[in-house]
């Protein structure tokens, strides 16, 4: 048996050849990983008077990835693809490296001040925030079944470790374990998908599994078998109904600025997973998953909104909110297969995602900003906010106008994007599912609709009208996300752009 | 060679995986029927490795029992935290949220 094996495996060895290694399209990991080392090390050497040097620290190595990120894509190499094609940097995963590493320093700023006036082991926090950021870079670049393992468990075992971050709180601990189990059993059941896909194509490289579905002509039963498995193990990922339990659990018990983090980035890991995945390796399995994901994203914004509706806590409304914008970014996917449409498809994916991103991130900005005052989460903790904190109020509206989808901001243009790949699709199915959209933005408004009437209309909670201190790292964030919301809305052409940019390599032979 | 028993094998504990991780309502006991669903995960890998005569397989199971092992390691610290405040790791006493 042993022999069997091993003349298998010296039989299939070819000579080694050291891989070349292209240190430019690598640098933004290259930087991340040297930034979380330092911030693990720099915790053992300070003392706990100046612990906030983390947070900085953390931040700027943030800021400092993008750089080669701004470099690779002003360069006129456009794909640089790496170890066999299994890791590549392509525009589309430039744009999402970009996101990733925004929405973390996002992240970062709103972390200083929770963190600090919490019983918070900082050293670690930032470590694992970076960790699980260097996850979702990697993630974007992954062209290969292994590596797309490998870079969903590295961003998603940090989160697991940060959700129950409030070691004595039962609720931070039931967030982390429900998220844990949930989650690792959606990656082992993806992984049985992607070991079925492996026998069936004989290779882990994506351009490979598309191809084998090809040649093969008809679906064979394991690669159908293969992709339902996958799209399962990504749908828990991205919370998509019936899969999104966890979601408003964990979302809730977690530390707010890790519940941002959660709802916005590690959502959009799984979606460009997911995207990556149905575009690279089975396109020409859309008869197998174009009904799956149509099911998935009907009942993701439907049963998203409907929950919604009656959340009395503003981050469980929230929690429930992100399930059904989910369920938006699904919608042009349900119709991606289709001749023609992928492109658009993509495009809508990716202009939802950023535009999500920003107007999510600053929405839980507000919230962390506002229950520092108010201690609480219950929706009418924001009435009269208005009256007291106008500039946190008129934020607030921003952001919900953007979620609910109102024109000039930014959320219109997602949703309009969205719609108009449905609609070029021009098939039944598409028109229907346009349809069931459409009616979700309606009941969706009903709740944003409520949180601004008490920010603009109710008295304020016991009369307390004391004004709000926002910390400076909390202004800031507020103020990346409020101008991003803004300019993607006015001038739709911006996001569009980098929609129309981000190609991925090997997507429909192209 | 013998790749459908393998495979036969895999898909059984793949099934008894899953319904641990459904029916059973202690926190270990879902963490070992989730390692259920790796090995069968890792036998079907090194089945089809047998099969196609590449390495692909062999060198992906190693990194799913690398992964697994640092998963378990989380698991089994969060389960550790959950009985340290509440003296009991019965996943149907976790209701402080509801909704």
């Amino acid at each position: 048996m042993l022999t069997t094996v091993l003349t298998a495996l010296s039989n299939a060895a070819t000579p080694w050849v050291n891989p070349t290694v292209d240190f430019h399209a690598l640098a933004p990991e290259m930087v991340l990983a040297a930034g979380l080392c330092v911030v693990l090390l720099a915790d053992l050497f300070l003392d706990e008077s100046r612990k906030w040097v983390l947070s900085s620290l953390a931040g700027f190595s943030l800021l400092v990835a993008i750089l080669p990120v701004l470099t690779l894509g002003l360069s006129d190499v456009n794909v640089r693809s790496m170890f066999d094609g299994r890791y590549v940097v392509d525009n589309f995963s430039i744009v999402m490296k970009a996101m990733f590493l925004i929405a973390g320093y996002v992240v970062v700023l709103l972390s200083s001040s929770h963190v600090e006036e919490g019983e918070y082991w900082r050293g670690e926090y930032y470590f694992l925030l970076l960790s699980s950021i260097l996850g979702m870079v990697m993630m974007a670049s992954a062209r290969d079944l292994v590596s797309i393992f490998v870079a969903l468990e590295f961003l998603s075992i940090p989160a697991y470790m940060l959700a129950a971050w409030r070691k004595r709180d039962i609720k931070s601990n039931e967030a982390g374990i429900k998220y844990f189990l949930l989650g690792v059993f959606a990656s082992a059941v993806m992984l049985y998908g992607m070991s079925l896909l492996y026998g069936a194509a004989n290779s882990t490289l994506l351009i490979d599994l598309g191809k084998s579905i090809t040649v093969n002509g008809g679906l064979s039963a394991l690669h159908a078998l293969g992709v339902v498995f996958v799209v399962v193990g990504f749908a828990f990922k991205v919370s998509a109904v019936p899969f999104h339990t966890w979601a408003p659990d964990t979302y809730e018990g977690a530390p707010s600025p890790i519940t941002a983090f959660l709802s916005v980035a590690s959502k959009a890991a799984g979606f460009i997973a997911l995207v990556t995945l149905l575009f690279v390796a089975f396109p020409e399995a859309s008869s197998v998953w174009q009904p799956f994901i149509w099911v998935l994203s009907a009942l993701t914004m439907t049963v998203g909104n409907v929950v919604a509706l009656r959340q009395t806590n503003v981050v469980r409304m929230i929690a429930y909110s992100s399930v059904s914008q989910g369920g938006f970014v699904l919608m042009p996917l349900a119709v991606a297969g289709m001749a023609g449409v992928g492109d658009s498809a993509l495009r809508a994916v990716v202009v939802y995602l950023l535009i999500y991103a920003a107007t999510n991130l600053g929405m839980f900005a507000v919230i962390i900003a506002v229950s520092r005052k108010t201690r609480s989460g219950a929706v009418s903790s924001f009435g009269g906010l208005f009256s007291y904190a106008p500039g946190l109020g008129a934020l607030a509206t921003i952001f919900l106008a953007s979620l609910a989808g109102i024109p000039p901001l930014g959320g219109w243009i997602g949703k309009f994007a969205a719609f108009q790949t449905l609609i070029s699709a021009g098939t039944g199915w598409a028109y229907g599912l346009a349809l069931i959209g459409a009616v979700n933005s309606v009941i969706a408004f009903g709740y944003y609709g409520n949180m601004m009437r008490e920010i603009w209309m109710k008295p304020a909670p016991h009369g307390d009208v004391t004004p709000i201190r926002t910390p400076g790292s909390l202004a800031l964030a507020l103020g990346i996300t409020g101008v991003a919301t803004l300019v993607l809305g006015v001038l739709p052409g911006i996001a569009m752009h980098f929609g129309d940019i981000a190609r991925i390599t090997g997507a429909f032979g192209g | 060679m013998f790749v459908n028993q393998f495979l036969i094998l895999a898909a059984i504990l793949f099934c008894i995986g899953v319904y641990g991780v459904i029916a059973r309502k202690n926190g270990v006991m879902v963490l070992m029927a989730i390692e259920l669903i790796l090995n069968a995960v890792n036998l079907n890998l090194i089945a089809f490795s047998m099969r196609n005569g590449s390495a692909d397989g062999q060198t992906f199971a190693l990194f799913v029992i690398a992964v697994a092992a640092a998963e378990v390691g989380v698991g089994l610290s969060l389960v550790l935290l959950i009985y340290r405040n509440r003296r009991t790791i019965s996943l149907d006493d976790l209701s402080e949220m509801k909704g």
